[in-house]
């Protein structure tokens, strides 16, 4: 555990938004790999702003590396803005979803624990349940280990997603895009969709 | 106007002022190639092999400043240009690259010469494209021409499958771009915050000086800038290898090039420095020799286009971000005038005690005198084109730069075989000075085919060979830190006067010191190309040497004093 604590402390948590289009996550994921960069965990969807992904990385790094990272990521086309918000006051949250062994003896003490957590039992089976829980890592963790001894038949993580508290300062493209300018690059690079029935985007 | 994709390409390299790129032909280029006689306003040369279109487009943009621009088909001749596209990521070169793909409804199917091009230069780009769209080709061309020619500049390739070759689409050139991810640099204003903060930095300086990069000659009015600046304060700057020719070398701050095989007074000024001020260039390793012991108590001054390159390989006490002929305008007002008069008389001794330009005491034909004699007979005012190892550094050495752009090297890639193609480059932007290849007998074996398509283009480039029977450089290093232990450096060359001749071109052999110049003179006289293939000293090494991995203070000037 000790080893955990001394690691988070080089923990930050990245924020990149990014345009939308065919080849994004390719650039990042070049980028991260070409420099050598230690990518914890990473997360994408869709932001408030059409047509802008929200990447969410955790970057293991000393400040100076980290600083690399987002200079290196703002110097891709494609990404519109990056922060570092690991010094702001954020809500950060992972989920996970855990298939746990367990018979019909010991299902109810399982099911305790869930309730503790504050984890929903979102499927029940014979042999198994699978327990949905959110929260930070370090209570994901804390979670899943209390499960092992029943038998981890199955796990699924996300990566952690982030966003600054209250009035602290939104992480957000605030630029708008020209209307011939949006059309272009909501179509720039992608297949035409009747022109290919084979080729799925 | 309604037309196709091709005549949509050729229209927009019209309008970006484009009026030659170098290229090669093939299957899913065809629909393109079919519409080039109809634009005789773009001239476009047949080259060998697509690695010398992207080096002659590199070395076009290098000399003129404009945007270079080279085509391939897809599949082999896409990736025969990745070395080329390479060579000016590293050198922050401005070029387009505009590469054929397969038919839309084969890509990603492992078609006829498929190659995921966008994916393999991901790294090797600023940016790139892949037009899927005939409709999108003008917003992406105006798009390309203003990454490529921005902020850092570099490569931008655009991949754009047959079928949207002979797509239709309306065509408009957009005026302006909006790229919300990008904000060149130089568009936004310099801080003055950074300027006034850097200024007290310097004013606060006994030992200055200056490391002048690339980016003093990429930036407009970037060398007058650097030298005003340098006057004024009296800092005697350095150059790095592509810094060359950013300030005159005749100039008496002009203390030379530093680095590997910089000028050993130089490197001892990058390392007895108070302050550092480096200027559009990026602390890189063969400039800096190890990061760790370069000069730990020198303040440095970072200003630079790219933020990246902030705080990128040293800790920066002041950095201004911007391009240097803006930055310079506005610090060069705030600094204090000075003289630093012991310090320049304290590099000026260093200098008279080390001169690293000494010509090897020898009768033997050496690269050096050849190179001596060739600044002679030029005036310095040739443009110089080299290819990569010992003869590179002893032209960098030893030819004196008065203007910028002139000096045409690969710098970050160092790429063998550039001498050739960048030479045809170099030449079609300044049809109106005379050009050197200075060649090695290694590196103008890898693109010799070239020859061709300067004959084809009657081309009256010179080509001077020092021919010393070695990969010379990489003998150096194994008779230095390899116990001499010489394995695969000795090179066989065809007779460089027969082969010449098979191209149509005259040329001449020179074995000896005596006939050096009346054969300089005879090239420079006739006005087509000419080949000299010196016949050099075989084991001359390139002095001073920082070894790899070492200090600057670590400059060594003979075999005697590497420690191995
Ligand atoms: C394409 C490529 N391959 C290999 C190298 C490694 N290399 C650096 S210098 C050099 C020797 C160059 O020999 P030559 O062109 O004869 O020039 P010289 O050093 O003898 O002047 C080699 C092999 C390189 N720089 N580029």
């Amino acid at each position: 555990m000790a080893g955990r604590e001394a690691r988070s402390a080089t923990l930050h948590t990245v924020i990149a938004l990014v345009e939308d289009r065919p080849g994004v996550l390719n650039r990042v994921a070049s980028l991260f790999r070409r420099r050598g960069f230690n990518i914890e965990s990473l997360a994408v969807g869709h932001s408030e702003t059409p047509g802008i992904s929200r990447l969410t990385l955790v970057v293991d790094g000393a400040n100076t590396v980290v600083e690399q990272v987002e200079k290196q990521l703002f110097k891709l086309i494609d990404v519109v803005k990056v922060a570092d918000i690991t010094h702001l006051p954020i809500v950060a949250r992972e989920l996970a979803l855990v298939k746990v062994a367990c018979t019909i003896a010991n299902r109810a003490d399982v099911i305790q624990i869930a309730q503790v957590f504050r984890a929903d039992v979102v499927d029940v089976a014979d042999m198994s349940v699978t327990i949905q829980v959110a929260g930070d890592e370090d209570k994901n963790d804390a979670f899943i280990e209390l499960m092992e001894p029943y038998g981890i038949k199955e796990l699924a993580r996300t990566g952690r997603v982030a966003l600054t508290r209250g009035i602290a300062e939104p992480t957000k493209v605030e630029e708008d895009e020209p209307e011939e300018v949006r059309e272009f690059h909501a179509q720039a690079g992608r297949r035409p969709k009747k022109a290919l029935p084979f080729v799925s985007d | 106007m309604r037309m196709s994709g091709a005549d949509i390409v050729l229209e927009c390299l019209k309008l970006e002022g484009v009026d030659i790129f170098w290229g090669y032909p093939g299957g899913v280029v065809l629909p393109f190639y079919d519409r080039l006689p109809s634009h005789p306003e773009v001239k476009h040369v047949l080259v060998r092999h697509e690695q010398a279109a992207a080096h002659a487009a590199d070395a076009y943009a290098r000399v003129s400043g404009k945007v270079g621009v080279c085509l391939a088909t897809s599949g082999p001749g896409a990736t025969n240009l990745v070395t080329g596209i390479t060579n000016a990521m590293m050198d922050s070169v401005p070029m387009v690259v505009i590469t054929g793909n397969v038919t839309r409804t084969l890509l990603g199917r492992d078609g006829f010469q498929e190659a995921d091009i966008t994916g393999i230069t991901l790294p090797i780009t600023k940016h790139n494209y892949l037009v899927m769209h005939a409709a999108d080709l003008a917003y992406t061309f105006k798009e390309a021409f203003y990454i490529a020619n921005s902020g850092r500049k570099g490569p931008v390739l655009i991949d754009i499958p047959k079928d949207v070759f002979i797509e239709e689409a309306e065509f408009e050139y957009p005026d302006t771009v909006s790229i919300r991810g990008y904000k060149p640099t130089e568009s936004k204003a310099v801080d003055v915050a950074q300027v006034k903060r850097a200024a007290r930095v310097i004013d606060e300086a006994q030992k200055p000086v200056i490391l002048a990069g690339h980016g003093v000659i990429q930036s407009e009015g970037g060398t007058a800038a650097l030298r005003q600046f340098a006057e004024k304060a009296q800092i005697p700057v350095l150059t790095t290898l592509l810094g060359i020719g950013g300030i005159s070398e005749d100039h008496v701050l002009s203390y030379g090039f530093m680095g590997m095989h910089g000028m050993y007074w130089a490197n001892m000024a990058a390392v007895e420095a108070d302050v550092v001020i480096g200027v559009g260039m990026r602390f890189d390793d063969r400039a800096m020799g190890r990061f760790a012991d370069f000069n730990t108590k020198a303040k440095i001054v970072h200003i630079d286009i790219d933020p990246a390159e902030i705080g990128k390989n040293f800790v920066t006490h002041a950095p201004i971000l911007g391009d240097v002929a803006q930055v310079l305008d506005l610090l060069t007002p705030e600094i204090a005038q000075a003289t630093h008069g012991d310090w320049l008389r304290w590099i000026d001794s260093v200098r008279e005690e080390h001169p690293s330009l000494k010509m090897p005491d020898t009768t033997e034909l050496t690269p050096q005198f050849v190179i001596r004699e060739i600044f002679e007979a030029t005036k310095g005012e040739a443009i110089i084109v080299t290819g990569v190892g010992q003869h590179q550094m002893w032209a960098g050495q030893h030819y004196m730069f008065r203007h910028p752009r002139r000096w045409v090297s690969s710098g970050g890639l160092g790429t063998m075989g550039f001498e050739v193609p960048a030479a045809m480059g170099a030449q079609a932007a300044r049809p109106d000075l005379e050009v050197w290849s200075i060649a090695g007998d290694g590196g103008f074996q890898m693109t010799l085919q070239e020859l061709a398509t300067i004959v084809d283009q009657k081309q009256p480039i010179k080509f001077a060979i020092m021919n010393n029977g070695f990969l010379g450089m990489v003998r150096q290093w194994q008779e230095l830190f390899y116990r001499d232990n010489l394995v695969d450096v000795h090179i066989s060359q065809p007779d460089f006067v027969k082969l010449a001749d098979a191209y149509g071109i005259r040329a001449l052999r020179i074995d000896d010191k005596t006939d050096v110049a009346s054969a300089i003179a005879e090239a420079r006289a006739h006005d087509g190309p000419f080949l000299l293939d010196f016949h050099v000293q075989e084991a001359g090494n390139v002095w001073p040497m920082v070894p790899a991995g070492a200090s600057l203070l670590e400059t060594v000037e003979s075999a005697d004093e590497v420690k191995v």
